[in-house]
């Protein structure tokens, strides 16, 4: 009995799952209701989604969601957030709570396939990576071994920290703990030799400690995390403003065009920028997206270009300090790379 | 009659003497209290240790070394971490609290429409208190405000949305002010229908008698994280998109639902405890069921239950952090969030955010405990010696 019970409420969730998901047009309701709902992270990152002392939100992930409205109504605050914890993001963008996800969520093959999203843009390249204290004199985290890692249990850090000492033939002793916070003053205490998670993390837990100069991050990425925004599945026009909308943060630090010097590149003689801003007259870009034509200006005007809104929110004008690394322009090393607007 | 002639009886009584200097003044007190056998001293030495080990460091923490302005991290940093303090210092970090203080009390409540919010407290308050002191008249018609027009007034003002109030949604919710609607709210519904569900268990027909154990027994068994997680995550899927129901109101209903089966239980304890002769003197009196339980049972029950259902309530009021697990940010929750924010992230925040929140959580468990000792005292005159 209670078997047909448990397969009867899976398959009214699945048909639940199928209405929700079926032919949806995201942009006609955004359009509609006139404001982007953004599923944010509330809480535990830095730098990614927090509201400061006057209730406005902030963070690189924001920033996403302040370009997509900025994109379909120029204006970045017809964005209503929604601050989501790691368990129910994913059935709040099912169940069509949100419109978007940009809750530094990692792309990965289930989540894109299984769970019904759909992935493009990545707007933050993070990876799991060690933190240590300078006086061990330690440069590379292959140089840990015999070391004593605090980590936090239940992750896929912990796995993928098993998984890199065993590949590289090194022994550590895993100090594990329940709760992040934990682990923290463990390792602010002196329990153990290096701190593992993710490097964005790093650079926030950094902060907590007593001398955050006594630290160092070091280089090693064991991880692939790449971290972007999620729409749902079967919408293609939907996922495409989305995409775009980061891609022209992208482009525009590509070509220069940073928010103090935007009206004046309208007046550019490059055909290149002159069509991504929207003065070229016969480019119809912005209207095969379903936006207005001054959608890549609306973005840059008000939320700026991806390298700007990094070092705000992460970077040198952030108390985070992140460097650029994976997330500098393909052009200078790094990963970020839009496609060509034209 | 002469007045001598038994000289040998007292007509007038020796003034009293003090008593001696040993038993009345502090050494006296001090010697019964605190040193009347070489335990009770061991005892006392070794909690004056542990408070004169305890106290000085935590007052220079919480007050003397702590930073009380400020308006960004660097107001809380050591010179080693950037900031201006000495090295080696912690102490905590009223800046932050401060600064973060209208946040913590109303979440991301739109800053140009807080006299909403203010003026439902000033209501709330100025109905709650003459409920709360005995002499004041109107009882009746005062908790009928209290209970009734309070909260629809509330829900207009708080909400928006006629007589041309700007709409806030209850996302935008939070705080102190999210902990104190849902304890409200469960406090205000689950007492009635703890009542009915508690004399529903006692009664003879079988129907309502299984439904009300059903009910309370399958309440009890879901722990109330589940509830509210299920309600948040599972509701949706079902739902029609767009037809979502508040996630305000699903922690809403959730809650009155579990404060109701537990009261129902603390009632029931009540109502067992009233010998058999009192049901059996209402029903000789001729009194109809809802007669007798009203004026006969009920008091007698609810009287001896008091510490019972404050004990609910306090539990209750705690439990409110748990919507956190469903992203609606009550008091714990948006003082936790805000340790996300980089501009204030400080090795001492978090420990000054918490216990600013123990604080808070505190005082009103600590007033309603108070007030519950004393309706206890003045209803209790019957069983006191």
């Amino acid at each position: 009995m209670a078997k047909k019970i448990v397969t009867a409420l899976a398959g009214v969730a699945a048909l639940g799952i199928g209405v929700t998901t079926a032919n949806a047009d995201t942009l006609s309701d955004v359009k509609a209701k006139g404001f982007v709902q953004c599923g944010v992270n509330g809480s535990n990152l830095a730098g990614f989604g927090a509201q400061d002392s006057s209730g406005n939100w902030t963070g690189l992930d924001v920033d996403l969601c302040k370009a997509v409205a900025a994109a379909i109504f120029g204006d970045v605050s017809k964005v209503k957030y929604t601050p989501l914890s790691a368990k129910d993001r994913f059935p709040a963008l099912q169940s069509g709570e949100i419109d978007l996800l940009s809750r530094n969520t990692t792309w990965s093959i289930s989540r894109d396939s299984q769970l019904g999203f759909d992935f493009r843009a990545v707007n933050y390249y993070d990876g799991q990576g060690f933190m240590v204290r300078k006086e061990l004199g330690v440069k590379s985290a292959l140089e840990l071994s015999g070391a004593s890692v605090c980590v936090q249990s239940g992750t896929t850090t912990e796995l993928n920290l098993a998984d890199y000492f065993r590949a590289n033939n090194m022994d550590f002793k895993p100090v594990v703990f329940e709760a992040q916070d934990e682990a923290d003053a463990a390792y602010n205490a002196g329990r153990c030799d290096a701190y593992t998670t993710d490097a964005s993390g790093l650079y926030s837990i950094r902060l907590k400690l007593g001398n955050p100069d006594d630290h160092m991050v070091l280089p090693e990425i064991i991880s692939k995390e790449p971290l972007g925004p999620a729409v749902r599945q079967n919408d293609s026009r939907w996922l495409d403003i989305v995409s775009w909308s980061y891609y022209a943060m992208v482009a525009a630090e590509e070509f220069g065009i940073t928010q103090a010097n935007v009206d004046e590149m309208k007046g550019s003689d490059n055909p290149d920028i002159k069509r991504f801003l929207g003065e070229e007259a016969d480019s119809t870009i912005g209207s095969d997206l379903g936006l207005p034509k001054d959608w890549a200006y609306q973005i840059v005007k008000s939320v700026g270009n991806y390298g700007e809104s990094f070092e705000r929110n992460v970077g040198q004008g952030s108390p985070l300090k992140i460097e650029r690394g994976l997330n500098a322009l393909w052009t200078k090393g790094g990963l970020q790379y839009a496609p060509p607007v034209r | 009659m002469t007045t001598n002639s038994m000289t040998y009886v007292r007509d007038n009584f020796i003034a009293p003497e003090a008593p001696p200097l040993s038993n009345a003044s502090v050494i006296g007190w001090m010697r019964t209290n605190l040193f009347s056998s070489w335990k009770d001293t061991l005892l006392t030495l070794l909690a004056a240790a542990a408070v004169l080990y305890l106290l000085p460091p935590a007052i220079d923490w919480l007050f003397i070394s702590a930073v009380w302005t400020g308006v960004d991290r660097t107001a809380c940093l050591t010179v080693d971490q950037g900031g201006q303090l000495a090295s080696g210092w912690s102490g905590a970090c009223w800046a932050y609290v401060g600064d973060r203080f209208e946040q913590f009390m109303f979440g991301s409540y739109p800053r140009d429409l807080l006299w909403r919010p203010l003026l439902v407290v000033g209501l709330f308050v100025a109905l709650l208190t003459p409920l709360l002191i005995p002499r004041v008249p109107r009882k009746g018609l005062n908790a009928l405000l209290l209970l009734v027009a309070l909260p629809i007034v509330a829900f207009v003002l708080l909400l928006g949305g006629p007589f041309g109030l700007r709409h806030v949604e209850t996302t935008l919710w939070g705080g102190l002010m999210v902990t104190l609607i849902i304890s409200f709210v469960g406090i205000a519904i689950s007492l009635p229908v703890g009542i009915l569900l508690a004399l529903g268990r006692r009664s003879q027909m079988p129907i309502v008698k299984m439904s009300c154990i059903a009910f309370i027994e399958l309440v009890r068994g879901v722990p109330l994280i589940t509830v509210l997680f299920m309600a948040s995550v599972l509701l949706p899927l079902f739902l029609e998109p767009g037809n979502n129901i508040d996630k305000f109101l699903r922690a809403l209903i959730g809650v009155s639902i579990f404060a109701s089966a537990y009261m129902a239980e603390v009632i029931r304890g009540g109502l067992q405890a009233i010998p058999k002769g009192q049901y059996e003197a209402a029903d000789a009196l001729g009194l109809n069921y809802p007669y007798k339980m009203m004026f006969v049972i009920l008091p007698q029950a609810l009287k001896l239950v008091i510490p019972g259902i404050v004990n609910t309530f306090i539990g209750m009021f705690k439990d409110t952090s748990l919507v956190t697990i469903i992203s609606m940010y009550d008091l714990l929750g948006i003082v936790k969030a805000s340790f996300g924010d980089s501009g204030w992230i400080t090795p001492v925040t978090p420990l000054t955010g918490l216990i600013f929140a123990g604080f808070v959580f505190w005082l009103f468990c600590f007033s309603m405990s108070r007030y519950s000792a004393f309706v206890e005292h003045r209803l209790d005159k019957s069983y006191q010696r």
